[in-house]
């Protein structure tokens, strides 16, 4: 259990890094300063997550 | 000039969003790692930790600090148990008087401030709790941290779907399986949450505790508040604690029995796998009803809400409310006069093997000078008789 536990921690803040990376690549090439708002508050809370603040 | 107007623009979105992450994962660190000290009060004989106990505990966010306070005469143990939900803050500070003022004259008491450790470093998700609260002082005021019901997602991850309670197999709530009062009696070899309360049974066996109290707070809308919920090996204690309370201390306090077939709770798995008699009690707390406000420190401070007020008129609540609300220092001087008077009452029938406290503050003291009062300025204490939770 604690080794699959792990495992699955390990996978998810993989992907959380790679949300991120696509979010922030996203706000670099979007032109519409909407779109460009939205990618910065949808990454805060998986900058939060992936540093281990909340 | 269009893609350097476009790139000025990304830059300042880019520093808003730097600066709510920077601003936010600042008062998150803040909360997780806030040092809360603690005077050791003259009656504390020695501090040890729960990974002592249990060493698969030893050196994770929940080993706590474990209390002892040593009556020169022998006696019975009773071990006091706060913070199991440090949303409930009242349990906490409870334990906080009796660390900071409690002398056992006869028997020992035992005391955790953190019980669920890592569940008082982080706050209700997207419940926009306030990350810490102040009880003013004498001496200027001693910041707590909020804390919430479950243990920290950072600290025990995934959760299952369905969550099974060891030993009963019974299903519960996925999200209780960070619930230490949903995991009792735990395994070694379970989540951090099993660990703990695993540690915490070792702890009960080894030092022989005969009556474990399990300090919460409730919301007015939830059925079992303002009451001492009692395994059947404490009903008579319990009961006789009640009477006493009602009709000496100026607040009602009923009892209710632990059900048989409810699991991973203290009041019944503790009683069922240990010797100790375990009671659990339950103070009001505005704060956490469904109806509240916002939810703000005041509110956690007070117990005044509006919405509550309004919701008992429509006859919602299981307590009573009005403008006055339920005070921090009444819901904490609720439980310092419960436990008294659980020693009191035990001593009555056991006195060769009594429970003797002094230097405690009961409810009308409570009250009249505020929790502040007994809590001691660390500056000015002896490091050597300072501790951090």
């Amino acid at each position: 259990m604690d080794f699959a536990a792990k495992l699955i921690t390990i996978v998810y803040y993989c992907l959380v890094a790679y949300i991120s990376a696509i979010l922030l690549w996203n706000l670099i090439k979007t032109k519409s300063w909407d779109k460009e708002l939205l990618y910065i508050i949808v990454l805060v809370p998986f900058l939060l997550r992936l540093f281990r603040l909340k | 000039m269009d893609n350097v107007r476009a790139y000025i623009r990304k830059m300042i979105l880019a520093a808003l969003g730097l600066a709510l992450f920077i601003t936010s994962g600042i008062s998150f660190y803040e909360s997780r790692y806030l040092k809360e000290p603690v005077v050791l009060g003259p009656g504390v004989t020695r501090v040890q930790s729960l990974g002592d106990y249990f060493s698969g505990i030893r050196d994770t966010t929940n080993d706590c600090n474990v209390y002892f306070l040593e009556g020169k005469k022998q006696g019975a143990t009773i071990f006091i148990l706060g913070g199991t939900h440090p949303e409930e803050p009242a349990g906490r500070l409870a334990a906080w008087l009796l660390a900071e003022n409690a002398v056992m004259e006869q028997g020992r008491l035992i005391v955790v401030l953190s019980a669920s450790r890592s569940a008082s470093t982080v706050t209700r998700l997207s419940g926009a709790y306030p990350p810490g609260f102040t009880i003013p002082t004498g001496w200027g005021g001693q910041k707590f941290r909020m804390g919430d019901r479950w243990t920290n997602p950072l600290d025990q991850w995934p959760d299952p779907e369905v969550y099974i309670h060891y030993p009963s197999g019974q299903s519960l709530a996925y999200v209780d399986i960070r619930n230490l009062n949903r995991a009792w009696p735990g395994r070694p070899n379970g989540s951090l949450t099993e660990k703990t309360c695993f540690a915490f049974m070792e702890l009960i066996k080894r030092e022989k505790v005969d009556i474990l109290v399990d300090l919460h707070e409730a919301e007015l809308q939830y059925p079992v508040i303002s009451t001492i919920v009692a395994h059947e090996k404490g009903q008579e204690l319990a009961t006789l604690a009640s009477m006493m309370l009602s009709d000496n201390e100026g607040f009602k306090i009923g009892t209710e029995f632990s059900p048989k077939n409810l699991h991973g709770l203290s009041h019944r798995e503790v009683g069922d796998f240990s010797n100790a008699i375990s009671l659990l009690v339950e103070a009001p707390e505005p704060f956490l009803d469904a109806t509240r406000g916002k939810t703000t420190e005041e509110i956690l401070l007070t117990g005044k809400d509006e919405f509550v007020v309004k919701a008992g008129k429509h006859g919602l609540l299981f307590e009573k409310i009005d403008q006055s609300g339920w005070p921090i220092n009444i819901r904490v001087g609720r439980h310092t006069s419960t436990v008294l008077q659980i020693m009191e009452s035990w001593t009555e029938d056991h006195a060769e093997r009594g429970l003797i406290c002094r230097s405690v503050p009961r409810y009308a003291e409570v009250i009249e000078k505020g929790i502040g009062y007994y809590l001691h300025d660390p500056s000015k204490a002896d490091p050597k008789r300072v501790v951090y939770e």
